[in-house]
This record gives structure tokens, C-alpha cells and sequence, in this order.
């Protein structure tokens, strides 16, 4: 490929992390007792390889799509290539302007006005304070708050906000845009506004990296993929063969994948296990039985509103049910340690088909998403036993089967 | 959109011209990030003002009545409160924006693992809030100056030069205090205990001219000790420090300056993977 095309390129691109062999001293006075006892003393500890020996080229003006299982390495990849950590191996060269969409909103402050944050975000983004000036008005009317544009965004709701946080995000005005997880905000109108604007973007001659945990996006959005499986490249071709590829392994790995278990060397606040309680056995659920899900979750450090919430997900990765706890109820809020999490459903109605559960850990004052797991605990929902006369039950004929009686009587 | 930069991203690079060149870049994220802390500070705005003149004020009023009239330290002839707000002014002014700074990286956590900026911008922003807390505090120095029938003395024009030196000094040590605070939670507290040792350290609350001739030499190795002297000098036309003196403390300030710098862009790298 001549290097004028060429917007990424990357060679033998590695992270490996330290876990284990002891904690590293996390204060100066244990660093210094530490250096007294071991002076020559280098904790030996497991090197975690979160990306290992990532090659690949992308021209300018392709949309690549990044998918993988939960700790393949997307995330990582991310952080690379948006510069917000290094790597431990290889390189990589990004041809142009970089703009990177890891969060939207990243630096609001609640005290300060929507105008306010708008330049600051910009500025954080990488904008020039100019730039910003040049498009205020249509990122303001792109989240549709020009009433309220100078009210501090701490009255605003999370809608407005997110709103507002996605469209100064969109307005930058980069060759190479690296994007996460942004449409997972926001109510499904505003969703899909982010799906064109998209669109719009990986049509204009941008280069656009996009990783998601939706399918549909990837395959609205991108014409090549990447799957990444064990912090490798597994796979490199066309969003088609991608997207098969990546269902492929998936099923592959399925049969153990009832319950999750988080992978080793993973610190901050996150969902350490979970697992589906079903009716009959492992992964199978008689409708309108009871169902529980079952989570153990790690909090190190305290968290002043955090919030725990699991969507199931139907076969074609739609929500079609929301458990959240948040509020000041929870005992997880502002402590710390390990809590259960269990959440029962008493009787539980959705239609037969299979189902997946999506989970978020998140902190609703500064909407810092912790944990974005999505295809835990399959599991399949049977109507056998419940039979219906006349009638077979099919999978779409309903979303879910609701508890009814009836009266007839002549008016 | 006009160039094309070429970014590389590899293990341990960033050269200190490449890092110059993106904090030139990043220019307006300064501004924002100064604004923003300012705006913040001065929302509420008459107890904003308010309390940026009250804090030295009653400080020097403390120090008016402990040092002043209980222990009669000498003041080179000044009234001593103006003798020790001169001496507060800078001493604000340097503890301010290495204390800002040394936090500026951990509370930031969100910035510093979402998005790419050189994060040396985190610790330079502090200096603008804390610059017009220090413009403040000079109004109000004037004005008490006027108020006892004095006019300000012709090395007030020196001031600029005095700030900027206190500014490196204060600087060079944020940011090896910012990025030893990403590894090492300790730092935070221990940060605190040390500026207010050196305080008294400092000929803040009493003149230099106090200290025993034996001490003298081994009193001037606090870098501070000098720029407080001119300090004074430059509001009040009190003697100046010796020339070896200050010349000490442009050295001191100039290697914090590097030896900062230095352990930041060590550190840096793994800022996302420590925060």
C-alpha cells in the first residue's frame, strides 16, 4: 500500500500488564521499606498479555469495525491507537488528525453551563477554542437544548447531557476517528440520530475504527472487521465474514459459558462472577417459573452513586427487559469490599427463544462506565408444558406472555 | 485539517521537542482548563473575592500578632503586617499551585484514562486561577499600602520577575509531586506537612536578617528562602537577598524545573494503567 493512502498502520502492537507476585507498593513509604529489604528485588509477579502482536493497515476512509468477547483486547486496542496508553511492543503510525470517542462527555462539570462545557469538552477533544466558536450552533442544535444552553448542566437530564455530550463529540473534525461503545447512551431516538451521524461520518472519506458491542451497528457502519479473540487478531476480512466468524466463535465457546467469570488480572470496580439460576437446568427455563441472576462485585474504592443494571437481551440484541438497582438503597454505595448481587424474578415471562444478559457498572454522577459486559449467561426460555389447545407457540409471536383474564358479557 | 501530522505511537518515545510542540497544540485546553477553575472558584462571586483576600489577610494577621507583637521578631523596619502579607503573597502563590498541581493528575482520573492530551497540560493549568488569586491579593496589598499614606516603591516593576521565579519553583516540584501522586497514594498527604514545614522554614513570619550568621549558609539552601527576601524587596524596598543567594535559587529552580519534567515524562506512560 503507498504510505499517502495509508491512515493506521500498525506492527507487532503489544500490552502486557503485571499481575500478581505481590502487590506493587502503592505508597512511598512501602516503596522505600521495599527498597531496603529487596534492593535488587524486581516483584517477579505474571505478565497478562491484554494485546499481543497486532499488524494491520487500514487506507484512508475505511470504516473498520473491532469485535471481540468480552477481554479480547478491544478496549486495549483502543487505548493504543487513541494514544491514551503505550505500548509495550511494536508500533503504530495514524496519518492525521486523531479524534477518539472512548466516553462522550469526558470533563463535563456539573457547576458549569452547557456553553461552558461545550468549550471544555471541545478543548479536551483536541478542538481549537475557534473551531468550537465556528460550530456551537449546530452542535446545539444537534442535542436540541438551545433553551438551556446556558444552565449548568447538573440540572440537565441525563438525556439532555448526553445529548449534549455526544453532539460536541460528533462535531470533531478529525481524519481518523476512533470510536467506543457511543451509541450505548441515550434513549433509542437519540440512538439511532448517532447511528446516522455515523453513517454520515464513515461515508464522508473518514477513517472511522468503531468498536462495538452491537452487530447491527457494525454491520450498518463498517465495511471491514476485526475480531479479536484472546488479545490476538483472529480474524481480518469483510464485515460479512467477520460478523459469522465472530458468531462462530462465539457458539464455540458457549457451552461453558452459562456463568462469567472475570478475566484474571482484572482490578478496579467489576463484576467478579455471574450466573443464571434457571427453572429446569443449566440454561434452560420453563416460562412463567422463577429466575434468578446471581453477581459477586468488586469494589475497591467507594463510589458515591453506583449503579448495577442487567438488560436480557433477545436473539437479535435487543433489550427486552431491565433489572436496575441504584438509589440509596444498596448496601454497595460509598463502601467497599465484595457484595452479592442477586436479582429474582418471580415468574419469569418471556416467550421461548434465547436470551442473554447484557450487565452495566456505572457511576451515575460522573457516568463513568466500570464494567460493559454483554453476552453473559445464555439461556433458553421453553413453553413446553404449558400447553395451548389448538395453538403452537411460536418464538415471534409475542415479546412475552402476560398473566390475563377476561369477562365477556353481552352489552 | 490542512497538514497531515504523523503520529507514532511506540514504547518510550516522546521526544521533549515533540511533547513542546503538542502542549503548543493543545494551547486552548490550557485556557479551558485555567477558565474553567477560575469560573469555578469565582461563581460565587462576592465570597469568592472575598476569601482569596481574607486568607492571606488573616494569616498575616496571625502571624502579626504571634510574631509580630508577642515574640517582637524584626521587620527591617516595616509595620509587620505588611511586612508579613509582602512575604505571603509569594509564599500563596508558590504553595497554591504546587499543591493544585500535585493533585491535578489523580483528580482527573476520568481525563487521564479516557482521552489523549500531553498531560503535562493538567499540572500547567493550575497557574492561572492561582495567578489571579495572586493579582488579587497585590490589589489588596496597594491599597493597604495607600491606606497608611504609602506609595508602592519603584521595584514594584520587578514584580513580574519575582512571580515568575516563584511559578518555576512551584512548577518544577508539581510535577514530580503530580506523577509520584499516581504511584504513590502517600504523596497527597505527605505533600501538605511538607509545604507547611517549609513555611516556617522560610523567612515568611520574620526576616532573614533574624537567623544566627552561623546558620546563614545552611538557611539559604531552602530555595525558597531567597525569592521570599526579594519578594519583600520588590513590595516594600526592603533589602534585597545577597546576589549568591538568588542566584542559588534561579539554579534550584531551574533543576526542579528539569529534574520535574523529567520524572513526569517517566512516569507518564503509565499514567492510564496507574490512575
Amino acid at each position: 500500500m503507498k504510505s499517502d493512502t495509508v491512515a493506521i498502520r500498525a506492527d507487532g502492537l503489544g500490552k502486557s500488564y503485571r499481575i500478581g507476585g505481590g502487590p506493587r507498593a502503592t505508597t512511598l513509604a512501602e516503596r522505600l521499606v521495599n527498597a531496603v529489604r529487596h534492593p535488587f528485588g524486581r516483584g517477579a509477579g505474571e505478565i497478562f498479555w491484554a494485546l499481543r502482536d497486532a499488524s494491520f493497515e487500514i487506507p484512508r476512509g475505511q470504516a473498520v469495525g473491532i469485535i471481540g468477547r468480552n477481554g479480547a483486547g478491544k478496549s486495549t486496542m483502543l487505548k493504543l491507537l487513541s494514544r491514551i496508553t503505550t505500548p509495550t511492543t511494536g508500533w503504530a503510525e495514524l496519518h492525521g488528525r486523531v479524534g477518539s470517542l472512548i466516553e462522550v462527555g469526558t470533563g463535563f462539570h456539573p457547576e458549569l453551563t452547557g456553553r461552558e462545557n461545550v468549550y471544555l469538552n471541545g478543548a479536551i477533544l483536541g478542538m481549537r477554542r475557534h473551531e468550537v466558536t465556528r460550530r456551537f450552533d449546530e452542535i446545539v442544535d444537534f442535542a436540541g437544548i438551545e433553551r438551556f444552553i446556558d444552565t449548568p448542566v447538573k440540572r440537565y437530564s441525563s438525556g439532555m447531557y448526553m445529548r449534549l455530550a455526544f453532539a460536541v463529540a460528533s462535531s470533531l473534525d478529525a481524519e481518523i476517528l476512533v470510536i467506543d461503545e457511543v451509541l450505548a447512551v441515550g434513549d433509542l431516538e437519540f440512538q439511532r440520530k448517532c447511528l446516522g451521524k455515523m453513517g454520515e461520518v464513515a461515508g464522508a472519506g473518514r477513517t472511522v475504527l468503531f468498536v462495538s458491542h452491537s452487530l447491527h451497528a457494525i454491520s450498518t457502519l463498517t465495511s471491514r472487521t476485526l475480531v479479536l479473540d484472546g488479545g490476538r487478531i483472529a480474524f481480518d476480512g469483510t464485515t460479512t465474514d467477520g460478523l459469522a466468524f465472530y458468531r462462530a466463535l462465539q457458539a464455540a465457546g458457549a457451552d461453558s459459558a452459562h456463568a462469567y467469570r472475570a478475566p484474571s488480572g482484572r482490578s478496579g470496580v467489576h463484576l467478579v462472577d455471574g450466573r443464571v439460576v434457571t427453572s429446569i437446568s443449566d440454561g434452560q427455563q420453563r416460562h412463567g417459573e422463577p429466575l434468578a441472576f446471581d453477581f459477586t462485585l468488586d469494589v475497591p474504592e467507594p463510589v458515591s452513586q453506583l449503579c448495577f443494571s442487567v438488560h436480557v437481551m433477545d436473539e437479535t440484541d435487543r433489550a427486552v427487559c431491565h433489572f436496575w438497582i441504584y438509589g440509596d438503597g444498596p448496601s454497595f454505595r460509598n463502601a467497599t469490599g465484595r457484595f452479592n448481587v442477586r436479582i429474582d424474578v418471580p415468574k419469569f415471562r418471556l416467550v421461548m427463544g434465547r436470551y442473554t444478559i447484557t450487565v452495566w457498572v456505572t457511576d451515575r454522577a460522573t457516568h463513568n462506565i466500570f464494567e460493559h459486559l454483554t453476552n453473559l449467561c445464555p439461556f433458553e426460555v421453553t413453553m413446553d408444558g404449558l400447553t395451548r389447545p389448538d395453538y403452537e407457540w411460536s418464538p415471534d409471536y409475542m415479546v412475552y406472555a402476560e398473566d390475563y383474564s377476561y369477562g365477556v358479557t353481552r352489552a | 485539517m490542512s497538514d497531515a501530522p504523523v503520529v507514532r505511537i511506540g514504547a518510550g518515545d516522546a521526544s521533549p521537542l515533540r511533547t513542546a510542540r503538542e502542549l503548543w497544540m493543545y494551547r486552548d485546553l490550557f485556557s479551558a482548563l485555567g477558565v474553567r477553575d477560575l469560573r469555578l472558584r469565582y461563581r460565587q462571586t462576592a465570597l469568592g473575592v472575598a476569601w482569596v483576600v481574607l486568607q492571606p489577610l488573616l494569616a498575616a494577621g496571625i502571624f502579626s500578632f504571634v510574631f509580630g507583637r508577642i515574640a517582637k521578631v524584626p521587620t527591617d523596619g516595616q509595620p509587620y503586617l505588611l511586612f508579613s502579607l509582602a512575604a505571603l503573597i509569594g509564599w500563596n502563590f508558590f504553595s497554591s499551585v504546587l499543591t493544585r498541581a500535585s493533585t491535578s493528575l489523580i483528580q482527573n482520573p476520568q481525563l487521564v484514562t479516557r482521552v489523549y492530551f500531553p498531560r503535562l497540560i493538567l499540572p500547567l493549568a493550575v497557574v492561572p486561577a492561582a495567578f489571579v488569586d495572586l493579582l488579587v491579593t497585590v490589589a489588596a496589598f496597594v491599597v493597604i499600602l495607600f491606606a497608611q499614606g504609602r506609595a508602592p516603591v519603584a521595584t514594584f516593576i520587578a514584580l513580574p520577575l519575582v512571580v515568575l521565579l516563584f511559578g518555576a519553583l512551584a512548577l518544577g516540584t508539581g510535577f514530580a509531586a503530580a506523577a509520584l501522586a499516581v504511584r504513590y497514594r502517600d504523596v497527597q498527604y505527605l505533600l501538605p506537612v511538607a509545604i507547611q514545614m517549609a513555611l516556617y522554614a522560610s523567612p515568611v513570619a520574620y526576616s532573614a536578617s533574624a537567623v544566627p550568621a552561623r546558620w546563614m549558609q545552611l538557611y539559604y539552601l531552602n530555595p525558597l528562602a531567597a525569592p521570599i527576601e526579594l519578594m519583600r524587596w520588590s513590595l516594600l524596598g526592603t533589602p534585597a537577598p545577597a546576589f549568591n543567594h538568588l542566584a542559588y535559587s534561579i539554579a534550584a529552580a531551574l533543576t526542579l524545573w528539569l529534574a520535574g519534567t523529567w520524572i513526569f515524562r517517566r512516569i507518564e506512560q503509565s499514567f492510564a494503567d496507574e490512575i
